[in-house]
Parts: C-alpha cells; structure tokens; sequence
C-alpha cells in the first residue's frame, strides 16, 4: 500500500516510523529542509521537500497512485487543503487529516475528508472514561453517519430502572446493542428488563447523545 | 449589508473601511490586533481578535447574519478553509476568497468558491505593459 504522509512534526515522523515497520511503501512530504533532513537521516529516502497542498508537490510525490494521504501537521486548514487537493486533483482514494480543533471533525468530513483524528477529542474522552462512576460515557465515534457508542450505567434514580426496553421510549436513531450485568453480556429484547448496576451499551447519532443520557441517567 | 473581512492587513483594511463609508456594517478579524491599526481613525465597524477558521470566532463576528464573507488573510489555505466554513456551515450568500496559487484558484473555483487570484491578476497586468510596449518599438525600429 502507498501512503503519502504530509507534515514532519513528530505525529508524521513516528507514523512513518511506524507505517515503515510494517512493510508499507511510505513518502513523507515536508516543508522545512531542516525537519526533512532528520527524517531522511533516520529512515533514508523516503522524504519529499516541499508544500504538501501545492498540487506540484503532490504531483511528483506521485500522488495519482497513492492508497492514501495522510495530513498530520500542526495545522487544521493545511491539513484540510492537502486532503482536498489529493482528492479532487489526483483522486486518491482514501485521505486522513488531523484535526486540533474538535469541532473541525465535521466540517473536514462535510468537505470529503475521508477519516479525522483530533487528539483533543481523544484525550477529552480517555479524561472522561478514567474519572471513575461517571453514569454516561462517550466510548467512541464511528466514521459513518455521525454515531456515537456510548455507555450508560442504570443507577436506582434512574427513570427507566426496572422497565422493559420496550416501554421505554428511546431516540429515534438510537438502538441498545447490549447489557453488561455482572460478569454477563447480553443482547437485550424488547422485553428485557433494565436494573440498577446494569452497564447499558447504545449506538445513537451523535445529535440525539444528550436526550439519550437525560433518558438513561436522571443524576446527570 | 452585513459584510465580515477576515484578515486586517492593506487589502482587508481598505476593503473594510470602504464598504463601513459607504454605510454597510462591517467586521474585521485579525488574530493580531495590531492590524487593526491599518484601519483610519474612525472606523465605524467591529474588530474581532481571532481566527477566522474559528466557528466561534466568525460567530461573535456576526456571521449568521453576514450577506458577504471575504477572506484576505495572506494564508491561501485559511481563506480556503474559512471561506468553506462561512459557505457550508453558515450559508453565507456571497464568499469571496484570495488564493495566491493560480493551481489552488483553479482548484477551488472549480468546487464553486469565487476565487481573487492576485498572481494572475497582476502578471496579466504587467505582461499587458510589457507586450502592449514591444510592439510600438518594433515598430519605431
């Protein structure tokens, strides 16, 4: 596979440190000759001097057969320039950018960015899971369609303890894919019954997250 | 005419002051505020510290109710980006968006922004000089 990676900070050096071990064929595009230099006396010549979201260097990194472009540097509308380009001028099939601002991850993937990353969100959301008893947990985010896999845990005050799945009514987008009770999973029912202590599992939209957790979790 | 500039340096401050004289009702932003200082004196209009590919920024600027958005900033990739934000998040009826790179213009132009490319733009006025002068002295030889 052939992935051209688009800054040289230390999130495209140790990603091309990285895609290299595992037998990928990797080009990493960087704009400071200074920066580039240290890659290419690291991993050799695997290193292209220049602006990633000017077509030409895109062009003679031999974008138009390149699997994927990934752009990693410290800047969101760099990023989003390069993946634009890769797509629009050389259709590269799939085009990954890092975001720093959190709320760029939709707008980048309104705009045909095909995968984010934001390290914020990210370490916002292992904060969150590490905080112990929280009742209403964002696992994470799928790439499609804007869902979100959350965790709820069904406290005695909750409104829907001890009802059925059934009776409760949930968001339209939303489904309850599984029950951690105890040691056990389930798949739940529509006659299943919720308990206190029971870890809910739910895929929703990320839009309906909050109405879902008001649901689930009365003292949140 | 709500109007919201993005980039205070000589075009963003002339634009700016011109359009706030001729009534309408201007912002500015410019993540330095001593940009600002290109604008005259009396300036009527809001200044706004910030990024324009900031959201929140373009909001406190008034971009929900902005007819025109124009980025100048001298960053083709943040005109671009910002420029896409204030067309797709806010609607935005007319978005005007400098890119130096006559190969990103073309690029965008054709996504549907409407594009200044000062590059071409001045080289097209200067070759105008230049070839428009050959001739005439080729014909005095």
């Amino acid at each position: 596979m052939y992935n051209i990676v688009v800054g040289g900070g230390k999130v495209g050096f140790y990603l091309t440190k990285q895609l290299l071990e595992e037998g990928h064929e990797v080009l990493l595009i960087e704009r400071n000759p200074e920066k580039a230099n240290l890659v290419s006396d690291t991993f050799g010549a695997v290193v292209l001097t220049g602006d990633g979201a000017e077509a030409v260097t895109l062009a003679s990194a031999g974008a138009a057969r390149a699997d994927v472009v990934i752009a990693v540097t410290g800047e969101d509308e760099d990023n989003l320039v390069v993946c634009q380009t890769a797509r629009q001028k050389f259709h590269v099939a799939k085009t990954i950018a890092r975001v720093n601002n959190p709320k760029n991850e939709q707008l980048f993937r309104m705009l045909g960015v095909d995968v984010t990353v934001s390290q914020t969100n990210h370490i916002l959301h292992l904060i969150e899971q590490s905080i112990p008893d929280r009742p209403f947990l964002h696992l994470l985010s799928l790439r499609h369609a804007d869902l979100a896999m959350v965790e709820a845990r069904i406290t005695d005050e909750s409104v829907v303890a001890h009802k059925a799945i059934g009776e409760i009514d949930l968001p339209v987008d939303c489904v309850i894919a599984a029950i951690s009770r105890g040691n056990h999973v389930t798949v739940p029912t529509a006659a299943t019954e919720l308990l206190p202590g029971d870890d809910v599992i739910a895929v929703t939209r990320v839009d309906q997250e909050d109405e879902l957790r008001r649901l689930l979790c009365t003292d949140c | 005419m709500r109007v919201v500039v993005m980039g205070c340096g000589r075009v963003g401050a002339r634009v700016a002051s011109n359009l706030a004289h001729n009534g309408h009702d201007v912002a500015v932003v410019d993540t330095d505020p001593r940009a600002f200082r290109r604008l005259p004196p009396e300036f009527p209009g809001d200044t706004i510290i910030g990024t324009g590919i900031d959201e929140d920024v373009l909001r406190s600027a008034g971009i929900e109710s902005a007819t025109v958005f124009i980025a100048v900033t001298n960053g083709d990739n943040r005109n671009i980006m910002a420029a896409q934000v204030a067309r797709m998040i806010f609607d935005v009826p007319e978005v005007i968006c400098r890119i130096y790179d006559p190969v990103r213009e073309d690029t965008y132009r054709r996504l549907g922004l409407t594009t200044v490319c000062p590059t071409t733009t001045v080289s097209a006025m200067i070759l105008d000089h230049v070839i428009g002068a050959v001739p005439r002295r080729g014909l005095e030889d």
